[in-house]
């Protein structure tokens, strides 16, 4: 079982941790956004819904912005953009 | 269509814990004792899974992300559950009673602390996420649990930690309580016996200088509610709001307010964005606290009703004494707790294995060891399973994972962490934590103490992890 991170475009960027749990969706999705640059966006995929709630409230302290949010079946999709 | 069919087994699972209560029920009208628990359970796990309510994420995320959403919703429930606790001391409905207090909690706590990070959930938090389809918490409960606390409890590996005045002074112990020599046969034997036994209790409003200091009931609201529960609470809320929200907050009201200087209405607004952030925790904080306190009126209630003070009572009028201990007793905590039944589901498989698990005083003496279908705490724990399931269901959650990979390892070793860890201090995170500081005992807070402790570990080492493994990752770019 693998995570993705992957830079899909100029200043885009994919995270997939389906099939993870608690803590590490949380965790891969901070340090994901603290390699990327203001503004840049990062697509973050997973399936643990307990994970949502924290990440969330992630960005709003950190002052990035929840762009988009969509559901996939059971998986989440948040759209992130680094602020 | 995967909306209607999560529906129709949200209906399902229901209705079948309503056919088995009714079955329970008809089968004897002491078993409506057992369906108290089960339902219960199902209360308590519907309100877990719609708060992402875990002990594991309160002090995990504040450390791992910086988020204290669970902590502030932890901390509000117990505000509320310390008030129930009082009102029903007061009115002697309380089924609350104080753990032994001594260095072994923090120690327990740390070790649960780790596991808890390391397993994705805590004790109550496994059990939900089981509810959600999640395969890791699943080898967590079972194999940690279940499994490894059982077999903690019995086997004599750890003896060597054990010094002679232990030995000594457990010897003595059960012969003043009667209890036969063969009994005393495994490490944790020794140590409960001849060191947990030997330690005080204490719980505020019973201390002699409370008792005569404050008059009447007045003890259990300003002791064991204001003193032990809601005053350190509130200032830890204080804490957490300085430590971890202060500073963006202030600078989000100093760019609202054109650059003008902020003052202690802001914090006060800022300690109140914080308690308001994530409203559905935050509100199910209150529900949980309201909830665990009316779970306690209603085992108290019916211990009255049927005269009796543990469930092992009512298994021998109904001629099943052979699941009890030999003091006629099975685990019956008359409150919200977890991890001893998941030990007696443990101890249960074993002993149908083969493995003699009535050879020693946790199950043999104090618990017992009734069939699952016969034991109420259990039935509590599937009541969470359940109660998860349905909410997953009807809110689309649910979904089938299981554990690959590093998952696996970080569930058992999670998970065997924690029932080691749940023990020494006779609890987990509900019954060592949660329960006693409500209750007005301080060993609550020192159980706390250790499991944060132990969370910061955890972290550590998966930040460690997987900074290492984004590093392979970004090879790539």
């Amino acid at each position: 079982m693998a995570m993705k991170f992957e830079k899909t475009g100029d200043g885009t960027y994919m995270l997939d941790v389906c099939g993870y749990v608690c803590p590490h969706p949380q965790i891969y999705c901070k340090k994901s956004i603290e390699k990327m640059a203001e503004g840049e966006v990062l697509n973050m995929v997973f399936d643990n819904p307990s994970s949502g709630e924290t990440i969330k409230q992630m960005l709003d302290q950190a002052g990035h912005e929840l762009v988009e949010e969509k559901k996939e079946g059971s998986k989440t999709i948040f759209v992130i953009k680094k602020g | 269509m995967e909306e209607k069919r999560n529906q129709i087994w949200a209906f399902i699972i229901t209705g079948a814990l309503i056919l088995i209560s009714v079955v329970y029920y008809r089968v004897n009208a002491y078993y409506m004792y057992l369906i108290a628990y089960i339902w219960f359970g199902f209360a308590y796990g519907m309100m877990l899974q719609y708060g992402r309510f875990c002990f594991a994420s309160a002090s995990r995320d504040l450390f791992a992300a910086g988020v204290p959403r669970m902590a502030v919703g932890i901390l509000v429930a117990l505000i509320f559950f310390s008030f129930i606790q009082a009102v029903l001391a007061s009115t002697e409905m309380s089924t609350f009673h104080p753990a032994p207090f001594g260095i072994h909690t923090l120690i327990a706590g740390l070790i649960f602390g780790v596991g808890m990070v390391l397993a994705g959930g805590c004790a109550s938090g496994s059990l939900y996420k089981i509810g959600e389809g999640n395969g890791t918490s699943f080898l967590a409960a079972f194999f940690g649990l279940c499994i490894g606390q059982a077999v903690f409890v019995d086997v004599k590996w750890f003896n060597f930690l054990i010094p002679q005045k232990w030995v000594d002074a457990a010897a003595v112990n059960i012969a003043a309580r009667n209890i036969p020599a063969e009994k005393l046969t495994s490490s944790f034997d020794t140590y409960l016996a001849g060191y947990v036994w030997n330690q005080p209790t204490l719980q505020l409003s019973k201390t002699e200088a409370v008792q005569n200091a404050l008059p009447g009931v007045s003890r259990y609201f300003v002791a064991d509610m204001l003193v032990n529960a809601m005053i350190p609470a509130a200032l830890l809320l204080i804490v957490i709001y300085a430590v971890w929200m202060r500073k963006g907050f202030m600078k989000k009201q100093a760019k609202a307010k054109g650059g003008a200087a902020t003052g202690l209405g802001d914090d006060v607004a800022g300690v109140w964005s914080m308690i308001t952030a994530s409203k559905r925790t935050t509100m199910m904080g209150i529900v949980i606290g309201i909830t665990a306190g009316l779970h306690i009126l209603v085992m108290k209630g019916m211990q009255i009703r049927y005269g009796i003070g543990n469930f092992g009572e009512l298994l021998t009028r109904m001629g099943h004494d052979a699941d009890n201990g030999i003091k006629g007793t099975v685990f019956d905590p008359g409150y919200w707790y977890i991890t001893s039944q998941e030990g007696q589901l443990g101890g249960w498989i074993l002993q149908k294995l083969g493995w003699n698990m009535r050879d020693n005083i946790f199950f043999g003496v104090n618990n017992g060891l009734p069939d699952p279908w016969r034991n109420p705490a259990l039935w509590m724990s599937f009541g969470i399973i359940f109660g998860a399931m349905v909410m997953a269901r009807l809110n689309n959650e649910f979904k089938f994972k299981l554990p690959k990979g590093e998952l696996i390892a970080w569930g058992l070793m999670g998970g065997i962490l924690m029932g080691v860890g749940s023990r020494p201090a006779l609890g987990c995170n509900i019954g060592a934590f949660f329960i006693r500081v409500a209750g007005g005992d301080p060993s609550g807070w020192l159980y706390g103490t250790g499991m944060v402790g132990g969370a910061f570990l955890g972290v550590k080492f998966f930040n460690w992890w997987t900074e290492r493994k984004m590093a392979k990752e970004m090879e790539a770019f």
